[in-house]
């Protein structure tokens, strides 16, 4: 198999800390691939490692074929690199950054220019194109990030927590440009405290704790060792919830817990949500919310490691099917 | 979505020409200058605080210093021009270190350019706004009455002097922004050395003016040989002695800092 992205044996120390513990990665060309894990796992270090910004201690690694370090500048021409650590000018307008990164590339001014208006236009910036970026939203600065790291049309793509702190709906645009741009060949590494954007986005995942990969496989496959989901049925009227409790219950095979007006149970088997459905539309039980809930990478981490992730992720609501 | 079409993989080249990397540094130089058209209080910034200075210190302190504010004007402007050029070398500092708290300098760090480029835009941009200072400075002092005694040879020769001698300087700027956390800590340094450091020199008071005690460290200070110097090239005076000592300052001064500021830089990120 041909692979984009290498890594054997990446140790980094700062001072006492360990922050990659001996890293192996391999990332197949035009795939998208998840290091999930919590602040401080060593996600970011990866990223800068294999993006040139940073010398590992010990072991390799190679972009593109490239050694990260002996070949950096030819490295540096085929990636781009968006996230909390690499960020455009505040004080410079969408278009400027965009010329900016164009000229700096060797591109024309007129090339440049026309590149940068492109690109806009692909992310819905053209009307903000000629304002200073410090005046953008949070999803509209990452849509600018992300444009930046496009201008010099990378082959490999290092996203390092590109949806941190945006809301559900920017999360979700910038989902759709990342699956567009892997449906043009474009490899990914994505860094994700989140298990359902790794889940959404990625083929492979790798769980990092540490400074280690702890788990590695297709989301199915990790989701399965974490115990699979739960699931949530608030009735419309109270005095349901013993009915409900008795269909939960029976579908499932768990023992269901009551607790806020809600019945919640675990469950391994996605089929039960329809089946739960079809029992209480039998039973005519109106139902006010109605939720298979993945596991969290709070759960994820309990089960591959025995401790909990110290940054609790931002829930998962994003999975909530409403009723 | 057409934003993310491959070009065909072409091979990447092995490394970059030095004209690659000039050409870099003029565009990242362009970079910091456009950031004034967006934010006008830069340039205020820039020219607001050195015409206040000239204006105050003239007309406040002149007669009773020198006896007459066309006087003290011409007695004290040269050192203004090297105050206020010590103070613009922190707004290398100030954007470096800007650049690299919000992340900029690693995304421009991550492009295949020349190692040395960003630094080297900034200075060059910052070198800009020096000589639009300095000019400034020179400009509001002939409209007051400020006499030049050389010509323009004078002039040009005092401009290139300060200019390389800020050059100089700006490694201590640069050193500073790579150490501290955060900008603002930047003018805050400049506030806490270069303020104590330009009134202990002979710019706004004569020496033989000041205690005994104090003119000692006055006549080293190395504010006091710049400024000398300046009046040397722009007023009339001595010039070869002062204009000497500055070089050997910078030199000086740019042999100490720019090693350990592109240390620290290394180390940093």
């Amino acid at each position: 198999m041909d692979y984009a992205i290498r890594a054997e044996g990446l140790v980094r120390r700062f001072g006492a800390t360990t922050a990659l513990a001996g890293v192996d990665l391999a990332v197949p060309t035009g795939t998208v691939f998840g290091l999930l894990g919590p602040n401080g796992a060593g996600k970011t270090t990866a990223v800068r490692v294999l993006a040139t910004l940073l010398r590992a201690d010990e072991g390799r690694a190679t972009v593109g074929g490239f050694d990260v370090v002996r070949d950096a500048h030819q490295v540096r021409q085929l990636i781009g690199l968006t996230g909390q650590y690499a960020s455009v000018d505040e004080t410079l307008t969408g278009a400027e950054n965009l010329l900016l990164i164009g000229r700096l590339l060797g591109l024309g001014r007129a090339d440049a220019k026309q590149r940068a208006r492109q690109l806009l236009a692909d992310f819905q910036l053209s009307d903000a194109a000629d304002r200073a970026a410090k005046t953008f939203s949070g999803g509209m600065r990452r849509r600018l990030d992300l444009a930046a790291s496009l201008v010099g049309r990378p082959q490999v793509l290092f996203l390092d927590e590109p949806t941190t702190g945006l809301d559900p709906r920017s999360r979700n645009d910038l989902w759709d440009i990342v699956r567009a741009l892997v449906s043009d060949g474009v490899t990914v590494l994505l860094t994700t405290q989140y298990l359902e954007e790794a889940d959404q986005l990625a083929g492979e995942i790798a769980v990092v704790d540490h400074g280690r990969v702890i788990a590695q496989g297709t989301p199915e496959e990790l989701k399965a060792k974490t115990g699979g989901q739960t699931l949530t049925v608030r009735p419309a009227d109270l005095a349901d919830l013993g009915a409900v409790t008795t269909i939960a219950h029976a579908v499932s095979g768990a023992s269901p817990e009551v607790a806020q007006n809600a019945v919640t149970v675990a469950v391994n088997d996605p089929g039960v949500l329809p089946a739960v459905v079809s029992r209480l539309d039998a039973a005519e039980i109106a139902v006010a919310e109605l939720a298979l809930r993945g596991a969290s990478l709070d759960e994820v981490f309990l089960s591959l490691t025995g401790h909990r992730a110290e940054d609790a992720p931002a829930g998962t609501d994003l999975e909530r099917t409403p009723a | 979505m057409t934003a993310a079409t491959l070009a065909p993989a072409s091979t990447p080249a092995r490394r970059l020409s030095p004209v690659a990397g000039l050409r870099h540094t003029f565009t990242l130089a362009w970079r910091s200058l456009v950031q004034i058209k967006h934010n006008p209080m830069e340039l205020l910034d820039l020219s607001i605080q050195p015409v206040m200075f000239v204006l105050l210190f003239t007309y406040v302190f002149g007669t009773a210093i020198a006896g007459s504010s066309g006087e003290y004007l011409t007695f004290m402007l040269p050192g203004i021009m090297v105050q206020n050029a010590l103070f613009a070398t922190m707004t290398t500092g100030f954007g470096l270190n800007n650049d690299l708290t919000k992340g900029v300098f690693d995304r421009l760090r991550a492009l295949p350019i020349a190692r040395w480029a960003p630094l080297a835009g900034r200075i060059l941009a910052d070198t800009v706004k020096q000589a639009w200072s300095i000019a400034l400075l020179l400009g509001v002092g002939a409209i007051l009455g400020f006499r030049v005694g050389n010509g323009l040879l004078g002039v040009v020769g005092a401009f290139a002097l300060l200019l390389a001698f800020t050059l100089a300087a700006s490694w201590i700027s640069v050193l500073v922004g790579v150490l501290v956390s955060e900008p603002d800590k930047v003018q805050i340094f400049g506030f806490m050395v270069i303020f104590p450091l330009t009134f202990t020199s002979n710019i706004f008071v004569p020496t033989d003016r000041m205690p005994g005690w104090l003119q000692n460290w006055v006549e080293v200070n190395p504010v006091t040989v710049v400024a000398d110097a300046l009046r040397g090239l722009l007023v009339g005076g001595p010039v070869a002695g002062p204009v000497l000592q500055t070089l050997l300052w910078g030199a000086g001064i740019a042999v100490i800092f720019a090693p350990l500021a592109v240390r620290g830089l290394k180390r940093r990120v």
